[in-house]
């Protein structure tokens, strides 16, 4: 298998999806996907040969909330990283830990920190922040206050 | 209809280095549901991280695990070596391998000590921490610290090991050699010890693989995974080891894992202090900024593959910086082992990912749901794992592991 077949293999699947594919150097790729095609992408990853995920990564940028899934591809020895970007108005992206458990905690994580509803997701509640912390305070966003 | 109680093993509790509270079901014996709640120990570090510089996050970093202490930094200067496209001298990544394998034998012997002392073996426990004494004594004439080393730097390292340590550090290493084989025999192939850990708290290669399971508690299952030969990194491209791997998936071989991957840290060292011996040349490759970018490191911990995620504006701190621990992935598999266990079982179940453990608070009790009252101490959890083992030898007439004077 050749190492940018899983590339080409999204190109073609996504087709217009596929936003743009950045070659930041020969072992990390980045592409960036439109958000409403995730599962289809993701479903596409965990069918290549040795893709794990890692974890998944969001940044509040000024562009909107950015989320980004980073796949090992461990036969290959590169990491596949896709990314989407939602705006800040209730953003919302499609859950992936029901086709793959390692993104619940993942997905957990990210909505508690980050604002993000992740739809389909089977237990969304708060992971590492306290279970009666204030609904709409997200730490990670970049307006986020800290108040005593 | 038997009556449903729960244990919790926790928040605090001597198995885990972050506080964890695992609650366990249990009807009668038997372990029915675990529930695994975190965010007792959340520090923000990724949050604190954005207001510290590129150099100030490599020590941050190394303060969020005492035991992998050196892999966070590993993997966290290579992220931002990725980001800012900093080349590092060939000297400085042998250097760094050979520091991350002597933290693994550390951390494996501690993980051994701890696990022989869940199941009522203490003096397992005693000989591998003695022994770890040792290694922790290398570490010192290398990085001049037990712990916490501050070894790693974007660009390189921040001390040499000087040629004429070499021989000292040689003659410790071989030392160490032997100590490890009595673990093999005593551990590997005791009867009494195969029948508390074989066939207990199984993780199906499927299973592992669905949880993104990591390190150890992967390659037991026989997800044959490990990033320093995947994604070569540091001088691991450069170096000659083995990726070691079992089938079962139960508690019995992660411990086999973990004691023969102690022989390969060993050759592995010997082999960089090697090309120590023979290059000379700069450790630092100084860099002087850290460009606008992104990138990514990792680096294969103990306990599995370290994340990091680094994204820089070209100013000198990262406005973005994420890190995945290994046991991140590696817990929530204990909601597959655990299940159908007796709670005897569940102690060393839990401890076989070897979820970080470091921090000595236990606070763990049996409550019964009716009355709230408290029937259990953690001493009794422990207890109870050491009286399976004594019911074992006295219906079996074996005795144990025994281990020679050295």
């Amino acid at each position: 298998m050749n190492k940018f077949d899983t590339i080409t293999a999204i190109q073609t699947q996504l087709g217009e999806a596929v936003l743009e594919v950045k070659r930041k150097s020969a072992q990390r790729i980045y592409i960036h996907i439109s958000a409403d095609k995730l599962t289809d992408a993701s479903r596409l990853m965990l069918e290549q040969p040795g893709a794990r995920l890692q974890i998944a990564t969001g940044v509040d940028t000024s562009k909107g909330l950015e989320v980004m899934y980073h796949w090992a591809m461990d036969t290959d020895g590169i990491v596949i990283t896709l990314r989407v970007l939602v705006g800040h108005e209730s953003p919302e992206l499609d859950s992936i830990a029901p086709i793959y458990p390692a993104a619940e905690w993942i997905e957990r994580e990210i909505w508690e920190l980050l604002g993000i509803t992740f739809k389909g997701h089977p237990d969304l509640r708060h992971l590492l922040l306290a279970d009666d912390w204030p609904e709409g305070n997200y730490p990670m966003r970049r307006n986020h206050e800290v108040t005593t | 209809m038997n009556k449903r109680t729960i244990v919790p093993i926790g928040p605090y509790h001597a198995l885990q280095e972050e506080p964890e509270f695992f609650k366990l079901h249990v009807e009668g014996e038997k372990v029915v549901q675990l529930d695994i709640e975190l965010g007792y120990n959340h520090r923000g570090i990724e949050k604190i991280s954005e207001s510290k510089t590129f150099e100030e996050t490599i020590f941050l970093v190394e303060r969020i695990c005492g035991i992998c202490s050196t892999s966070h930094p590993i993997a966290c200067v290579q992220a931002v070596e990725d980001a800012g496209e900093i080349p590092v001298p060939e000297r400085a990544l042998f250097i760094r391998s050979a520091v991350g394998e002597l933290e693994r034998i550390h951390s494996h012997l501690l993980w051994l000590g701890l696990a022989g002392h869940f199941i009522g073996f203490n003096t397992i426990w005693m000989w591998a921490w003695r022994f770890r004494e040792d290694v922790l004594n290398i570490l010192e004439l290398i990085t001049g610290n037990r712990n916490h080393y501050g070894m790693m730097k974007p660009g390189g390292v921040r001390r040499d090991i000087n040629k004429t340590d070499i021989p000292a550090i040689r003659k410790l290493l071989d030392s160490l050699g032997d100590p490890i084989k009595m673990f093999r025999d005593a551990v590997i192939q005791d009867p009494l010890i195969h029948a508390r850990t074989k066939g207990v708290g199984i993780l199906t290669r499927e299973k592992a693989i669905a949880y993104g399971a990591l390190g150890p508690t992967a390659r037991a299952s026989g997800f044959d995974i490990d990033v320093r030969r995947d994604h070569p990194h540091a001088a691991y491209g450069m170096l000659d080891f083995d990726v070691i791997c079992c089938e079962n998936g139960d508690v019995f071989d992660k411990a086999v894992v973990r004691i023969h991957e102690m022989y390969e840290s060993i050759s592995i060292i010997q082999q960089c202090l090697t090309q120590l011996e023979k290059t000379g040349g700069p450790v630092d490759s100084n860099p002087r900024n850290v460009t606008a970018g992104e990138g990514i490191g990792f680096y294969e911990a103990p306990r599995g593959e370290v994340f990091h995620y680094i994204r820089s504006d070209g100013s000198n701190r990262p406005i973005r910086h994420k890190v995945r621990a290994p046991s991140y992935m590696n817990v929530p598999t204990n909601r597959e082992t655990v299940l159908g266990s007796t709670v005897a079982d569940a102690t060393i179940i839990l401890a076989a990912v070897d979820p970080c453990y470091c921090c000595t608070e236990r606070m763990a009790a049996t409550v019964d749901r009716d009355d709230g009252e408290h029937h259990l101490s953690a001493r009794d959890l422990i207890r109870l794992s050491c009286e399976k083992t004594d019911r074992l030898m006295a219906e079996t007439g074996l005795e144990g592991p025994s281990l020679p004077d050295l």
